[in-house]
C-alpha cells in the first residue's frame, strides 16, 4: 500500500471527502459514547434537532456560526501566507472594546454613521492588535504562535480591567459589564424575536471578499507565494515583509469584526464571557475548511451546528455538552487524513 | 549490444539476475542482468530515472525488488544468495556504498565515525586501538590518507569521501558502490579519488561506479554498463568504446555537439570595482572582485563551491548588496538590495537551488511563470490578475521552453527537475534580459536538458545577453565561457580568454594556487 501525489484534485473528491470525514467523526465519538452507555442513535438526533430541527434551532446556529465565520477567515487568510494567528481571540475582544467604547453613548449619531463607524474602528483594532506580533517577527524574529497566544490574555485581562473599572456601567447593578450599546449603533435583527442579525450578512460578504482577494488578486497572488516557499518569492521580487503586514492587518480586522458583531448585534454589552473561544475555534474552522473562504462559510455552519444541537442534547439526555468539542475535534483529525486522500491517491500493490 | 566479456565464474563476486522494481506504472528497472568479475571497476552510466540508483538501491537493501535474484561472493570465493531488502546483510556480504550526500555524524571524529556502528559498543577504549591498528594498515595499502582524530566538521569534502571508502574498507567491502562520487570535487582530487580506486581495483576490490559524466566513465572504468528507461541498453568494455558514442546509447539519440561561435562583445552590461560583498551565515564574503561583463560574452566563474559564490549571486540577484566598491549595471551604478529592482533593470536570474528559490511548487505551472511579471499591466488590472493573459503567456512558455507539464494548471512540484529547469528559463528569457546570472544551470540535469539549457543561454548570448555562468562542472564553463574567472576564498582571479585555459590550471587555481601554480597566501 503506498500513496501517489495526484496530479490535480477531482471535484467530486473535494465534497465526498469532507462528508466522509464528518461520517468517520460521527462514528469514532460514538464509541466513548457507547462506552459512556449513551443511546448513540438519539443522542446524535437530538444534536441534530437541537440545531436544525425548528425555526428556533435554525436562528441559533446562524447567530453562533456569524463569529465563527470572521474568526475562521481570520485564521484562513493568515495562515494561508504562513502567518500563525492563534491570537483571534484577542483580537475579537479589542474589536468588541472598541466598539462598546464608541457605540454606548460616548458619540452620539444615526445609525447611517454610527454602525460603519463601529465596524471600523472595531476592525481597525483587530488590525493593530495583529501589528504587534507581526512587526515582532519580521523585525526581530520572535515567533508569533506565542506572541499572538499571551497576547489573548493580555487582552483579556485588560478588557476585566475596564469592565471592572472606568468602562463599568453605572447601572448594572454592580456586575461586570460595560454600558449598553446604544439602539443606533446596534446592528438590525435579520429575523425579528431571534437573535440572527445583520452581522451574518457582513460575514458571508467577507468570506466572497476574502476568496476573491485570495484567488483573484495580484494581493491574494502575492500572498499565497510567500505562504508556499517565502525564499522563492523573496527571490522573485515580492515584498515579503510587506505582504506579512497586509496578511496581519486583514487577519486582526476580521477578528475584531467577529468582536464587533457580537456585541453589537447579540450581546449589547460587553462582557468577559462575550466569547466561548470563538477566536480559538476560528482556528478549527479554517483548518477544516482547508484555508478556503468560501469553505470557512461552510465549516462555521458545520461548528456551529454541534455546538448549538450539543447545548440542546445536554439539555435533554443530560449528556455533557463536551461531546461538541469531542465530534469537533475527531472531525479535524479525520478532514485531515480525508485531505490527504484528496492529495493523494492510495495504491495497493 | 551486449559485448560482455568471457569471465571465468569463479571470478565473480555479485550476479544480478532479472532484477526488476516497479514504482506505481513506473518500471524503475526491467529484468537487469549485471556480472561483476573480482578487481574489475563497472561504471554504471545512465540519466536521471534511469534507474542506476535503483538497482544499487536493493543491491545495497534499501528496496527489495519485484522480482529476480542476486548472488554475492562470500568471503571464500563461491557465490551465495544475497538477502534482499536489507542493509545490514548486505553489509555482512561485503558491499559497501559511498552515498553521493556523505552519511558522517560532523560532530564526531573520523575514527569514531568509521568504527561507529560496526561492533558492539562495549568495551570502546580497546576496540578504538583495536580500529586505529586496522586503519593504519588500511591506509597504508590503500593510499586513502586521513588525520583520524580530525572532528568531520572541519575537513574538506574531499577528505570526507575518503572517510566513506574508508569505512566500507573498514568493514571488509569486497564490492565498492560509489554514487556520483566526483560531483563534489575538484578535477585533483578527482584524479586523486581514480588513483586509489586502481589502487584498490588491483588489490582484488571491485567497483561499481555511478556516474553520468563520460569523460570520467572512460578514465576509471574497465566495462560501461548505459542503463535507460530501468533496461540495459549496452554493457561494453570500455577501451573499445568512446565518449560520443556512449554519450548516443545513454540518451537514446544523437546528441549535437554545443558549439560556441566566437562573437565580438558589445559594451559592458556589468561592472565590478574592488566590490565587496559581506557572506552570509559564515559563509565568506566576495573580498575586492573586479569584473566586466559584455554583451555578446559568457563569464565563467569557476571554484569549489563555498569560495563566495553565493555573495556573487546573491549580489546580482538582488538579495545582497556590496558595501564597498563599485557595482554597475548598464554603465549605471546599480540600485542593489531588491530582487524587484534587478529584474526590472533587466537582470535575468537563474537560481543555484531552483527547488528552492525558483518556484513555488504548491502553484500552477502558470503561476510560476507569472512570478516576475505580475505587477506588469500585461498581467494586473486593477490589482485584478488577468489570469487569461497569464495563462496564455504560460501556455506561449511552455510551448516556445519545451516544458514538459499536463498543462498551465498543473502543480509545479510534479515536474521533472530538467522540466523545472526549463520553466525558470523561460521566466527568465521570456523579458529578453540583458545580463543573465546562470548560477549552476545545469546541476543534476540529464544530458539531453543539459544541452538545452546550454543552446538557449548561447542563443541569449546572440540576442546581445551578457551572462555570468557560476559553474562546477568545467566541461560546462569551457564550452559556454569566452572567460573564465576563478573564485577562491572569496577572491576573484582575473578572467582569462578560455582558449588559454587548462583544466589543469583551472584545477590548481580553484585550489588556491595562482595561475603559475605556486601556492597564493590563504588571507
Amino acid at each position: 500500500m503506498r500513496l501517489e501525489p495526484r496530479s490535480g484534485v477531482p471535484v467530486h473528491l473535494t465534497v465526498l471527502a469532507p462528508a466522509c470525514a464528518v461520517v468517520l467523526a460521527l462514528a469514532l465519538t460514538a464509541i466513548p459514547l457507547l462506552w459512556a452507555d449513551v443511546p448513540v442513535v438519539r443522542a446524535y438526533g437530538l444534536i441534530f434537532e437541537g440545531a436544525l430541527g425548528s425555526q428556533f434551532a435554525l436562528t441559533e446556529t446562524l447567530a453562533r456560526a456569524t463569529p465563527l465565520i470572521f474568526t475562521g477567515l481570520a485564521a484562513a487568510v493568515a495562515f494561508r501566507a504562513r502567518l500563525w494567528n492563534i491570537g483571534g481571540e484577542g483580537q475579537l475582544y479589542v474589536g468588541a472594546l472598541t466598539a462598546v467604547a464608541i457605540g454606548s453613548g460616548a458619540i452620539v449619531a444615526p445609525p447611517a454613521v454610527m454602525i460603519p463607524m463601529i465596524l471600523l474602528l472595531g476592525a481597525l483594532a483587530g488590525a493593530l492588535l495583529m501589528l504587534i506580533p507581526t512587526v515582532l517577527k519580521l523585525r526581530l524574529g520572535v515567533d508569533e504562535v506565542v506572541t499572538t497566544l499571551l497576547l489573548n490574555f493580555v487582552v483579556l485581562l485588560f478588557v476585566s480591567m475596564m469592565i471592572e473599572g472606568p468602562m463599568k456601567d453605572p447601572m448594572g447593578m454592580g456586575w461586570p459589564q460595560t454600558a449598553p450599546v446604544v439602539d443606533a449603533a446596534a446592528l438590525p435583527k435579520l429575523i425579528a424575536r431571534t437573535r440572527v442579525h445583520t452581522g451574518l450578512i457582513l460575514a458571508l460578504a467577507a468570506a466572497v471578499a476574502v476568496w476573491v482577494l485570495v484567488n483573484r488578486t495580484a494581493w491574494g497572488f502575492e500572498m499565497r507565494a510567500v505562504g508556499a516557499n517565502p525564499a522563492a518569492a523573496r527571490f522573485a521580487g515580492i515584498p515579503v515583509a510587506r505582504v506579512m503586514i497586509r496578511v496581519g492587518l486583514i487577519s486582526g480586522a476580521l477578528a475584531g469584526l467577529a468582536g464587533v458583531g457580537e456585541v453589537a448585534g447579540l450581546k449589547g454589552y460587553l462582557t468577559l464571557d462575550l466569547s466561548p473561544g470563538f477566536g480559538y475555534s476560528g482556528i478549527v474552522v479554517a483548518m477544516l475548511a482547508q484555508l478556503n473562504a468560501l469553505a470557512v462559510v461552510i465549516s462555521a455552519l458545520f461548528v456551529a451546528v454541534v455546538f448549538v444541537g450539543a447545548d440542546f442534547m445536554s439539555r435533554s439526555i443530560g449528556v455533557s455538552s463536551y461531546l461538541a468539542n469531542l465530534i469537533v475535534a475527531t472531525s479535524l483529525l479525520t478532514m485531515l487524513a480525508a485531505s490527504l486522500a484528496t492529495r493523494y491517491r492510495l495504491r495497493w500493490r | 549490444m551486449n559485448e560482455s566479456v568471457y569471465r571465468k565464474p569463479e571470478d565473480l563476486v555479485l550476479r544480478l539476475r532479472g532484477i526488476t522494481k516497479r514504482f506505481g506504472d513506473l518500471v524503475a528497472n526491467d529484468a537487469i542482468d549485471l556480472d561483476l568479475a573480482r578487481g574489475e571497476i563497472l561504471a554504471l552510466l545512465g540519466e536521471n530515472g534511469a534507474g542506476k540508483t535503483t538497482l544499487m538501491n536493493i543491491l545495497f537493501g534499501h528496496y527489495v525488488a519485484d522480482a529476480g535474484e542476486a548472488h554475492v561472493a562470500d568471503a571464500t570465493g563461491a557465490l551465495a544468495p544475497l538477502r534482499g531488502g536489507s542493509p545490514h546483510a548486505s553489509l555482512l556480504s561485503g558491499i559497501g556504498m559511498v552515498h553521493q550526500h556523505f552519511a558522517l555524524a560532523e560532530n564526531l571524529s573520523a575514527l569514531d565515525n568509521i568504527a561507529l556502528g560496526t561492533d558492539s559498543l562495549f568495551r570502546p577504549w580497546q576496540q578504538r586501538r583495536g580500529a586505529r591498528r586496522k586503519l593504519a594498515a588500511l591506509m597504508e595499502r590503500s593510499g586513502l590518507q586521513v588525520d583520524l582524530d580530525a572532528t568531520v566538521a572541519t575537513l574538506s569534502v574531499g577528505e570526507r569521501q575518503r572517510i566513506e571508502i574508508l569505512k566500507a574498507l573498514y568493514r571488509d567491502a569486497r564490492i565498492l558502490i560509489l554514487d556520483e562520487p566526483t560531483a563534489v570535487l575538484t578535477p585533483q582530487e578527482s584524479e586523486r579519488l581514480f588513483g586509489t580506486l586502481r589502487r584498490l581495483a588491483r588489490d582484488g576490490l571491485s567497483v561499481v561506479f555511478i556516474s553520468h559524466k563520460l569523460a570520467e566513465v572512460m578514465t576509471i572504468s574497465d566495462r560501461v554498463m548505459v542503463l535507460r528507461g530501468g533496461r540495459v541498453v549496452a554493457d561494453v568494455a570500455t577501451a573499445g568504446t568512446d565518449g560520443p558514442r556512449l554519450a548516443e546509447i545513454m540518451v537514446g539519440r544523437p546528441i549535437p555537439p554545443t558549439v560556441r561561435q566566437s562573437m565580438e562583445p558589445g559594451e559592458a552590461v556589468l561592472e565590478l570595482a574592488e566590490a565587496h560583498v559581506p557572506g552570509e551565515h559564515n559563509r565568506p564574503a566576495l573580498t575586492e572582485a573586479n569584473l566586466t561583463v559584455r554583451r555578446h560574452e559568457i563569464v565563467g566563474i569557476a571554484g569549489v563551491s563555498g569560495n563566495g559564490q553565493a555573495a556573487l549571486s546573491n549580489l546580482i540577484c538582488g538579495l545582497a548588496s556590496h558595501d564597498r566598491g563599485r557595482f554597475e549595471l548598464f554603465g549605471r551604478a546599480a540600485a542593489v538590495g531588491s530582487p524587484a529592482q534587478m529584474i526590472a533593470a533587466g537582470v535575468g536570474r537563474i537560481p543555484e537551488d531552483r527547488l528552492h528559490d525558483g518556484i513555488v511548487g504548491a502553484m500552477t505551472v502558470w503561476e510560476n511563470l507569472l512570478l516576475e511579471d505580475y505587477t506588469r499591466p500585461a498581467f494586473v488590472r486593477a490589482r485584478f490578475l488577468r489570469r487569461g493573459a497569464a495563462r496564455a503567456n504560460a501556455r506561449r512558455i511552455i510551448e516556445a521552453f519545451d516544458v514538459r507539464c499536463p498543462g498551465p494548471e498543473a502543480p509545479t512540484r510534479l515536474l521533472s527537475g530538467g522540466n523545472i529547469q526549463k520553466l525558470i528559463l523561460g521566466r527568465v528569457l521570456n523579458r529578453q534580459p540583458d545580463l543573465i546570472l546562470a548560477n549552476q544551470p545545469t546541476r543534476g540535469l540529464d544530458i539531453g536538458a543539459v544541452t538545452y539549457v546550454h543552446r538557449r543561454l548561447l542563443e541569449a548570448r546572440g540576442a546581445g545577453a551578457g551572462i555570468v555562468l557560476i559553474s562546477e562542472d568545467l566541461d560546462e564553463l569551457l564550452t559556454l565561457s569566452d572567460r573564465i574567472a576563478v573564485l577562491y576564498r572569496g577572491r576573484l582571479s582575473p578572467a582569462v580568454a578560455t582558449e588559454d585555459v587548462t583544466i589543469r590550471r583551472l584545477g590548481l587555481m580553484m585550489a588556491g594556487h595562482d595561475a603559475e601554480g605556486s601556492a597564493a597566501d590563504a588571507a
